[in-house]
């Protein structure tokens, strides 16, 4: 058996876990088996949704999430299931507890794979490394435990008929105690699901010029990026930064606003489709990364560029 | 009061990496420790400051490693301990090297990377603390201890969150978490002399690489002088309008 993580928000799988469930589904038929899923919940969870794409679904109510509570509950489902392979949406919670759920399987793990496939009974993916500046073709023998990087795969289907739902016994673990959440105020397009991303580094020379660099991602319908050098100024909330310890985007789009181009800074955004830099320093790194720029002061080239783009909308 | 720090031995980013044979080679690559992993050495040494007790590095990789391990004991870790092992091992082989090793330590905690610079992955903590049978917190931006407990506040995917774990458990760092210090030459001095006790590790890796590519997407590279501001933003916008067709 296959057993697929469906990720949700309490409401609705995640787009995540329907990638997860097409790359579920691909190495379950290569290796003459089944799909079932798992759905796991603090409260409550998106059951009818889940049960339309899988002939079983695992489910347990766990409480606050922790990573040990959610390990446990996936290696509850995989011991039910017995499953060769696990998949799920990667995150960085996921990668996390499935780290667990690897190790007590004592599996291959294959974190944040773009492909994956069957080749003499192993399991074969490619994933970036170095700081997402090399890609590697990695191979494990079952039983594998397998993450998917977000946006790299079609949405599953649903199947003609609702499944099964089977209820899991999970044990207490010994765990963290949650104290206190801390919510992220989400405004505007999500950073990680955005398809233009207007990023301002320290070149913006204050919190103030960041309007400019907010009124530009509004104009475009984009999301607001920054580097780790303006969050730790505080200029701007840790939930914008983009890179090796913020996140990762890949949109079409990915605009560098007085940015220099830092590795780790690279690692969050050199998948993006076309990367667009302005830089008053035309030795930057960042240029050798763009595909347009301009060598030019963020002060005067960013409102021309806004003037530039409301020009072309009407 | 034992403090562990788990570390590893990664090309700093600027370095130019090379392909040889399918595979990264890094022979002409400046090596260090991994700055997610020096993150760990700092928040070690500070709880051994604040509590008293040893702060102890333990590193996993090649022999080269061992000057990883020599820069964590000049930062001010009093002994090291090197599992030996040449080549790529995954998360959970490495976390099966270290087990025995730091269980016999009997710490009061564990600290490592939140994501190696390597192989970019961030499940080391994690299948640690399976191993150890102990909570894992990762990502962690705040730790303080209180008796058996620690209160550590850490990231989610969304949002944070501050939680209590009983001790021993394992930690994963983040930025925020502190500023590491620099090696100083009195520091790099006593290394020398610091004891690093070496394990040899003979386990089997259960993920193999078969082959690894550099991929740098080739840009197109079309930097504007922005001299005349407005006509370099009109004619980058023209650009991405109709050559890129993402506007
Ligand atoms: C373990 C670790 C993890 C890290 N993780 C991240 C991460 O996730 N994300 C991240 O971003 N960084 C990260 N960093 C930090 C990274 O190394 C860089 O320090 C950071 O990215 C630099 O940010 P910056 O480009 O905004 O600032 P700077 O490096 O200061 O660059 C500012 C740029 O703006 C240009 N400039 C200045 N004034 C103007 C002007 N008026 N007009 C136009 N251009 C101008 C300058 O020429 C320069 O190129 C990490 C570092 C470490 C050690």
């Amino acid at each position: 058996m296959v057993l697929v993580v469906l990720d949700h928000d309490g409401n609705k799988l995640r787009k995540g876990s329907l990638e997860a469930l097409t790359r579920a589904r691909a190495l379950a038929e290569a290796l003459g088996t089944r799909v079932a899923g798992v759905l796991l919940a603090e409260d409550k969870a998106p059951v009818e949704e889940a049960r339309s794409y899988v002939e079983t679904l695992y489910t347990a109510t766990l409480g606050p999430y922790t990573a040990e509570r959610w390990a446990a509950g996936v290696l509850a489902a995989a011991q039910e299931a017995g499953a060769q392979a696990v998949v799920a949406p990667s995150s960085r919670q996921s990668r996390t507890y499935l780290g667990r759920v690897a190790y007590a399987l004592k599996a291959g793990l294959l974190e944040d794979t773009l492909e994956s496939g069957v080749e003499g009974g192993a399991v074969v993916a490619t994933r970036y490394a170095y700081l997402n500046r090399v890609t590697q073709r990695v191979r494990a023998p079952l039983p594998v435990v397998l993450t998917v990087k977000p946006n790299t795969t079609p949405l599953a289907e649903p199947l003609a008929a609702q499944g099964e739902v089977r209820p899991l016994e999970v044990p207490a673990v010994p765990t963290v105690e949650v104290l206190e959440r801390l919510q992220e105020e989400k405004k505007g397009v999500s950073l990680t699901e955005a398809d233009i991303v207007v990023t301002g580094g320290r070149g913006m020379g204050s919190p103030e010029a960041f309007r400019l660099v907010e009124e530009l991602a509004a104009l475009l319908g984009g999301a607001v990026g920054a580097t780790r050098a303006v969050v730790d100024a505080g200029w701007r909330p840790y939930s914008e930064q983009v890179g090796q310890t913020g996140k990762t985007v890949q949109p079409s789009l990915y605009i560098a606003l007085g940015v220099s181009g830092a590795v780790q800074h690279l690692a969050g955004m050199n998948k993006s489709k076309y990367i667009v830099a302005v830089n008053k320093d035309p030795e930057a790194p960042i240029f050798k990364h763009a595909d347009y720029g301009i060598v030019g002061d963020v002060h005067q080239v960013v409102p021309a560029l806004i003037e530039a783009v409301k020009k072309l909308k009407d | 009061m034992k403090f562990v720090a788990v570390i590893r031995q990664v090309p700093d980013g600027e370095s130019r990496l090379k392909i040889q044979g399918g595979r990264v080679d890094l022979s002409g690559a400046t090596l260090i420790l991994d700055q997610m992993d020096e993150y760990a050495v700092e928040e070690a040494l500070r709880l051994k400051e604040k509590h008293g007790g040893e702060a102890i590095v333990v590193g996993f990789g090649p022999e080269r490693t061992e000057e990883a391990i020599r820069t964590a004991l000049a930062m001010g870790c009093d002994r090291g301990v090197h599992v030996v092992y040449e080549g790529y091992a995954d998360p959970v082989t490495v976390a099966e090297a270290l087990a025995d090793v730091v269980r016999e330590e009997a710490p009061t905690l564990v600290l490592t990377g939140g994501q190696q610079a390597d192989w970019d992955s961030q499940a080391l903590g994690a299948a640690l603390a399976e191993a150890l049978g102990v909570p894992v917190v990762s990502w962690t931006t705040a730790l303080e201890l209180e008796g058996e407990t620690a209160k550590a506040k850490h990231d989610l995917d969304e949002g944070a969150e501050w939680v209590r774990v009983r001790l021993p458990a394992v930690f994963t760092t983040q930025q925020g978490l502190n500023e590491p210090r620099y090696p100083t030459l009195p520091g790099i001095m006593k290394a020398k002399k610091k004891e690093i006790r070496k394990v040899a590790f003979t386990g089997t890796p259960k993920v193999e690489i078969l082959e690894e590519s550099i991929q740098e997407k080739a840009r197109l590279q079309r930097i504007l002088d922005g001299k005349d501001p407005v006509a370099a933003a009109e004619e980058l916008v023209r650009l991405l309008h109709e050559e890129a067709k993402v506007l």
